[in-house]
């Protein structure tokens, strides 16, 4: 009989030691929020532009890392969804249409200046508060802050603002990034692995 | 010191828990899918199967062999693997929050695997000594860890080589270990103890 309790309690001590220990590393170990959340939100180009239908970047952030599927920025294009699928270990996908298409340039919204008529819808529009001006004053965008979102072309009333692609310029020309270093080219590697080429 | 040796040639090659003596099956077919998660999943189980055959042997040694509580060995090996297994999740989900997210289910699914159990009770079947302990939990999962890697790097080439149809899939990789296991059985002879 004494056995049988010995052993009742010997079970019962390690139970209760192993759940202290477990419940020390609980909160030794806290996770300050979600930590995958802020490598993608490092990987979204930031432009705040909502087209995923979330009120911003991080959001839609929070949203991947909840589940949500990865192919709905179209600002970041078929690079970001790359280098999400790459972060993530799933599948790349198509950019869902739904959301918008990719755009070949980099744009930039600028205000026809003298069609203005001050009415600062498309100021509230700006997600980045890129456009300067006043009520029944002319607007303007700044275009160094401007991400080319879009989504100040829709509410302006009298349809005075141009998406216009940025020209490069020999200020702005850069060489172009060496392939092997960006997950974009991993496709490529593969078909190479495949035809035994190394 | 030829004996330590001698344990850690015979855990890792000629006693393999994955391909001699089918231990832990579940992950090496499971996992083995791409290198770096077969390595994450490697380093992970080897700090496990280390620190549980530790925490075992203690259990074993100062906790039931004084109570002659013998029988109740299974029950708390499992407990201690479990106590072992929480921890590194938790330690791991703050450390490499990324290593947490590819392992994912698999982590917790250690608990399960056949080779931790398998190495504490084997452990006491032997006779080890506390050293001995250490080194063949050890050598189980360095044992572990090199048919996983390897494995994971022959399924990567696989993934592209030009598999007739009906052998696509699980059938190739089920071959290619079957393939492994038989080769493994080459190191046997190679030391007896």
């Amino acid at each position: 009989m004494s056995s049988i309790l010995i052993a009742i309690l010997l079970l019962a001590t390690l139970a209760v030691i192993f759940g202290a220990i477990l419940g020390f590393a609980a909160v030794r170990f806290k996770v300050e929020g979600n930590p995958i959340v802020d490598q993608i939100d490092n990987l979204l180009p930031q432009t705040q532009c909502g087209q995923c239908s979330y009120p911003g970047c991080k959001p839609y952030a929070e949203a991947i890392a909840a589940g949500e599927s990865i192919n709905k920025c179209p600002p970041g294009g078929e690079s970001t969804i790359i280098a999400l699928a790459d972060l993530l270990g799933v599948e790349p996908e198509p950019l869902d249409a739904e959301h918008g298409a990719e755009k070949d340039a980099v744009m930039v919204a600028i205000i026809r200046e003298d069609e203005c008529i001050g009415c600062t819808k498309c100021i509230q529009a700006c997600p980045i508060d890129a456009i300067m001006g006043a009520a029944k004053q002319m607007h303007t965008v700044i275009a160094d802050e401007c991400t080319g979102c879009d989504l100040c072309v829709e509410p302006c009333p009298v349809d005075c603002i141009d998406m216009i692609p940025i020209e490069t310029t020999l200020q702005t020309w850069h060489w172009d990034k060496p392939e092997d270093l960006i997950a974009t080219s991993e496709q490529s590697h593969e078909k190479n692995l495949e035809q035994g080429v190394h | 010191m030829t004996d330590y040796l001698l344990i850690l040639v015979s855990t890792i090659l000629v006693n393999n828990f994955v391909l001699v003596q089918f231990l832990g099956l579940c992950p090496f077919m499971g996992v083995s899918n791409k290198l770096e998660t077969a390595i994450g999943m490697s380093a992970a189980t080897t700090f496990v199967l280390t620190l549980a055959s530790v925490c075992s042997y203690l259990v074993y040694t100062y906790l039931l062999v004084p109570l002659d509580l013998e029988y109740l060995r299974t029950i708390s090996f499992i407990m201690v693997i479990a106590v072992v297994v929480g921890f590194t999740e938790m330690a791991m989900r703050k450390t490499s929050p990324l290593l947490y997210r590819v392992l994912g289910i698999f982590l917790p699914l250690i608990t399960t695997n056949c080779a931790v159990l398998g190495v504490a009770l084997l452990n006491i079947k032997r006779d080890n000594s506390f050293v001995e302990s250490i080194l063949y939990g050890f050598g189980a999962a360095v044992g572990f860890s090199l048919v996983m890697v390897l494995f994971a790097a022959m399924r990567e080439r696989i993934a592209v080589a030009d598999v007739p149809k009906p052998f696509q899939g699980s059938a190739i990789a089920m071959i290619t270990a079957g393939l492994m296991s038989l080769a493994f059985l080459g190191f046997t002879g190679l030391v007896s103890i």
